[in-house]
């Protein structure tokens, strides 16, 4: 026996490690390096050290210090990764976006307009500790991820609502994704992509078996019933709808997309992919034939630069031309002219003046950050030990990653512009507030996943028992 | 479930790899072309981000840059008597580009060029903004002086050169505008902009009339014709009497060309004929000739070729079709050919460098911020329109125009000047203002350090008064007398 126990893993009382002092290790980095950043840019923009250097520090600081000690008590098994990444894209969302705010072209375009221009940073940082009071709230309130398995209707429910609720309120800038309550006004969408999640989880996990399994084969593909195809309908015509009424491409392609994913997951049946491409085909094809909004946006992505000269917007050949200007080392924070995009420059297209001022190097490493959060997620769902857990996990995580693509291919004219938000650095309360709340539940299903199986009460022999880990 | 789970692993991997590779196309693969794009802002707004270099004039300065308060632009382009050197500088405008000079040289200017790679490094390294270098120009400010004050509010050009090396030392141009006015990107300088196109205003200031307006030549191309007489042996004794009957019926028709007045042009040598400007022996030395004899003189003094000073000259032309009148007519200046300013001056010229033709430029050196020459441009033989011998011939007889001939009032006391009036006919039955024209050298101690011509268009002067001796010739002399009083200061 004696040769067995030093061959092998064996549990010991001390228990996995919880890696936390990893992540808090991390943490002073992600800091650190948006605090660099921002005296970095304030040197370029006005030879001197920014003003509110301390104060951005140590608010940023606290921030983190919270997020982290609510971790290390309510989830002190959680993703080492995660919350150092969020930290480190939401600092330099902020030097970002008070850079574009010290812009005087912008401020002279506002004025042109006849609008008071206001810097978006302070509001932002509001913005940010928000969103890490949120964090910090799921953290602390939800005890356990599989609770939100007893909302799957509610949420259905109240995700409809978040998605429905805009049509009734006017369109700003061509889209109608706005819920505006006097001088405040929140995107429903980025709080509905998290309940989705939650209720398709919840609904998937039920009825799993049924859509698995109840299918012909036909040509080496799995066909579903006709009556289990009756949710993929509802959800790909409620995409459409969104499409049409909110004129809105971007959330309808991530709520689609989302629900491919995780039927997928579910039913591991390839089937279901090959009939969401087929319809999300059809129904981009049909509404871009019919849709002005959609057509203009398919023209400016194919011909960027004709229909800047033509009139049109210029973003996208702007946003490119700021990319191109960057080339591989970027001409340094504070001293590019991303500012000429002008209209979204500090949050659509924010990503532009990371391309432009910190060059493909920056950009490239800005990408794998949110590559690397997708990554986490993904992980997580491969440890999560209950099918819940599993399917919200790979959910938020592929909707993460679709909004990433969706946005910064759109900036970067791969794909038409649907105008969303870059998690974490884009201004716009709604989605930095709602991706903390993202993150806080992939960290706690995270810290279930990773969390050590109880002791298994001590029996007569008590000798270590050797197990493998998954 | 963990087989799907890893496919969409790769799937959302596949999807960020999509946007690093779009990334790399566009910020490395595309990255120039974005850069350099022509609705990229931002070349202008580094172009405006320091001071320009400046295009110099005898050591001075003719342009300079201001600190301004623009969003966009840090500093902006200023010009010293902007209108006097504007045919020689162009503009550079934060709103509509560049021209001329300022086009031409805007990588030393700015300090973009190639060649400033060295100098842009060193001053990256210690901390300085990138500077713009120097453009020194050929030109003569007392010439150029002479030149614009001698336009006066007339409409014409003056195109004066170095015979000997081919240096640009006059280039005037009038009704001019003030390239300051337009240098910036406000409002005032769109409503200048605006005001100066040809559209608004008639008399088309922005247009150098020295190197890009051609006129019919009009008497001045009897010097060319007299050239190809000479060269191809038709007279070799320019004081033998010639064969041209007067009145001469041109050919192929039944009119005859008339002469101005009643002067002596029966036979006539071709002194003579020179020095009073006949059009009977001309026109028929061109039919003798031939259209191709006549147009190959022509070329080889540089018609039906543009020119790079650097800023392009265009072609002046003698037509390659054309019938025996036309040809006859041309041989006068008074048909199909047109000449630019600088042409007729490159006629002088090449009389006054014993035949030689020196290619025109008024790009002297290029110099680099730190003072060091990075380009000099030599003189170059353009081509050999005739031999010497012949060129001093030709000498004598234009000498002969000024002495005694219709261009006496270009005469410089104490100075050997050679010349040719010109009054070209225009508008339909030569209904309006004919144009005058003046062409001519004057010689030094050593070779002829100028030859000029000037042209004056539609000037509201009595008709009768018109003709190149009395108005153009004037200006002439005293664009020549400027060169020389420098040459002697030398």
């Amino acid at each position: 026996m004696s040769s067995s126990t030093t061959n092998t893993t064996t549990i010991s009382t001390a228990g996995p490690p919880s890696r936390r002092n990893t992540e808090l290790a991390m943490l002073v980095f992600a800091v650190i390096i948006p605090v660099f950043a921002y005296a970095n840019a304030g040197l370029a923009l006005s030879d001197e050290m920014p003003s509110g250097m301390l104060s951005y520090g140590l608010g940023l600081g606290l921030l983190a210090g919270v997020g982290h000690l609510v971790v290390r008590k309510f989830a002190p098994y959680a993703d080492p990764l995660l919350l150092p990444i969020a930290t480190l894209l939401n600092g330099l969302g902020l030097v970002l976006i008070w850079r574009l705010d010290q812009s005087r072209r912008l401020a002279q375009r506002a004025k042109d307009a006849g609008m008071a221009f206001s810097p978006s940073a302070p509001n932002q940082l509001i913005y940010s500790a928000l969103g890490v009071a949120l964090f910090v709230g799921v953290l602390i309130l939800l005890k356990d991820h599989r609770i939100l398995q007893r909302y799957t209707y509610i949420s259905m429910v109240v995700a409809l609502i978040l998605l429905i609720l805009p049509m009734f309120f006017p369109a700003r800038f061509g889209a109608r994704i706005w819920i505006t309550l006097g001088s405040f006004s929140i995107q429903p969408g980025e709080f509905a992509k998290i309940i989705i999640a939650v209720f398709f989880s919840g609904y998937l996990m039920v009825k799993r078996d049924a859509l698995a399994l109840a299918s012909r084969r036909f040509m080496g593909l799995y066909l579903p019933r006709g009556r289990d195809l009756g949710p993929i309908l509802v959800v790909w015509g409620m995409s459409i709808l969104i499409l049409v009424f909110e004129t809105d491409l971007g959330t309808s392609l991530l709520f689609f997309g989302l629900f491919v994913v995780m039927l997928y997951v579910a039913t591991e049946r390839t089937s279901w992919i090959v009939f969401g491409l087929l319809m999300s085909a059809a129904g981009a094809v049909g509404v871009a034939t019919f849709e002005p909004h959609v057509q203009s946006r398919v023209d400016a992505w194919l011909q960027p630069f004709e229909v800047a000269k033509n009139g049109g917007s210029d973003q996208i050949a702007q946003a490119l031309m700021a990319f191109g200007s960057g080339g591989v080392f970027g001409t340094g924070l504070g001293q590019g002219n991303s500012d000429l995009i002008g209209f979204a420059a500090n949050s659509d297209f924010i990503l532009a003046t990371v391309g432009e001022e910190l060059g493909l190097a920056g950009t490239m490493g800005l990408l794998l950050l949110y590559g690397l959060i997708v990554e986490r997620g993904v992980r997580t769902a491969l440890a999560a030990r209950d099918p819940f857990g599993k399917l919200l996990a790979i959910g938020l995580s592929a909707a993460f990653a679709i909004q990433v693509f969706v946005v910064a291919g759109g900036v970067m004219g791969l794909i038409p512009l649907t105008g969303m938000t870059m998690p974490f650095i884009a201004q716009g309360g709604s989605s930095v507030i709602a991706n903390w709340a993202l993150v806080a539940i992939l960290i706690k299903v995270s810290d279930t996943a990773r969390r050590p199986a109880p002791t298994p009460a001590p029996t007569t022999d008590a000798e270590m028992t050797q197990v493998v880990r998954p | 479930m963990n087989k799907p789970l890893r496919r969409i692993a790769i799937f959302c991997g596949l999807l960020v790899l999509a946007l690093l590779v779009r990334d790399n196309w566009i910020q490395y693969v595309q990255a120039d072309e974005l850069k350099n794009h022509d609705g990229n802002h931002r070349v202008l707004i580094a172009r405006y981000s320091q001071p320009r270099g400046n295009i110099i004039v005898d050591g001075q300065p003719i342009t300079g840059s201001a600190e301004t308060n623009g969003i966009d632009f840090k500093y902006k382009r200023t010009y010293k008597d902007g209108p006097m050197w504007a045919p020689v500088t162009g503009f550079a405008s934060q709103a509509y580009g560049a021209n001329q000079i300022e086009n031409i040289e805007d990588g030393i200017l700015t300090g973009n060029d190639d060649r400033l790679f060295f100098n842009r490094t060193i001053d990256m390294i210690t901390g300085k903004k990138q500077k713009g270098g120097d453009v020194i120009t050929t030109l003569n400010r007392k010439a150029q002086e002479a030149a614009f004050k001698g336009l006066g509010d007339k409409k014409g050009a003056v195109a004066a050169l170095d015979p000997r090396t081919g240096k640009i030392l006059a280039l005037a141009s009038t009704p001019s505008y003030d390239p300051s006015k337009i240098a910036g990107a406000t409002s005032k300088d769109k409503k200048a902009w605006l005001g100066l196109q040809p559209k608004t205003d008639k008399d088309d200031p922005m247009l150098n009339r020295a190197l890009r307006q051609t006129y019919p030549p009009g008497s001045t191309f009897k010097v060319v014709t007299a050239a190809a007489a000479l060269e191809n042996g038709k007279y070799t004794d320019i004081d033998g009497a010639t064969n041209s009957p007067v009145p001469w019926k041109l050919p192929l028709s039944t009119q005859n060309l008339p002469n101005e007045g009643n002067i002596p042009c029966e036979n006539a040598s071709l002194r003579q004929a020179l020095r009073y400007s006949c059009n009977t022996v001309f026109g028929k030395l061109g039919d003798d000739l031939g259209k191709e004899k006549m147009r190959e003189q022509a070329e080889k003094f540089g018609f039906n070729e543009t020119v790079d000073t650097p800023v392009r000259a265009y072609a002046s032309v003698y037509p390659e079709k054309m019938d025996r009148p036309g040809n006859a007519m041309s041989a006068i200046g008074q048909f199909d050919n047109r000449a630019t300013p600088l042409q007729m001056a490159m006629v002088a010229a090449a009389v006054a460098n014993d035949g030689k033709l020196m290619k025109p430029y008024m790009v002297d050196s290029l110099r680099a911020p730190n003072l060091n020459t990075i380009e000099q441009t030599d003189p170059e033989q353009m081509s050999q329109p005739l031999s010497s011998e012949n060129a001093q011939k030709l000498q004598s007889m234009m000498e002969t125009v000024v002495k005694e001939g219709t261009g006496t009032s270009a005469q410089i006391p104490g100075v050997t000047v050679g010349g040719k009036t010109g009054t070209a006919q225009h508008g339909v039955a030569n209904s309006k203002n004919p144009y005058a024209w003046f062409i001519s050298y004057a010689k030094g101690n050593d070779g002829s350090p100028v030859a000029v011509a000037v042209v004056i268009e539609g000037s509201n002067t009595l008709r009768g008064d018109i003709a190149g001796g009395k108005l153009a010739a004037p200006i002439a002399k005293s664009v020549m007398q400027a060169v020389l009083e420098t040459e002697r200061d030398k």
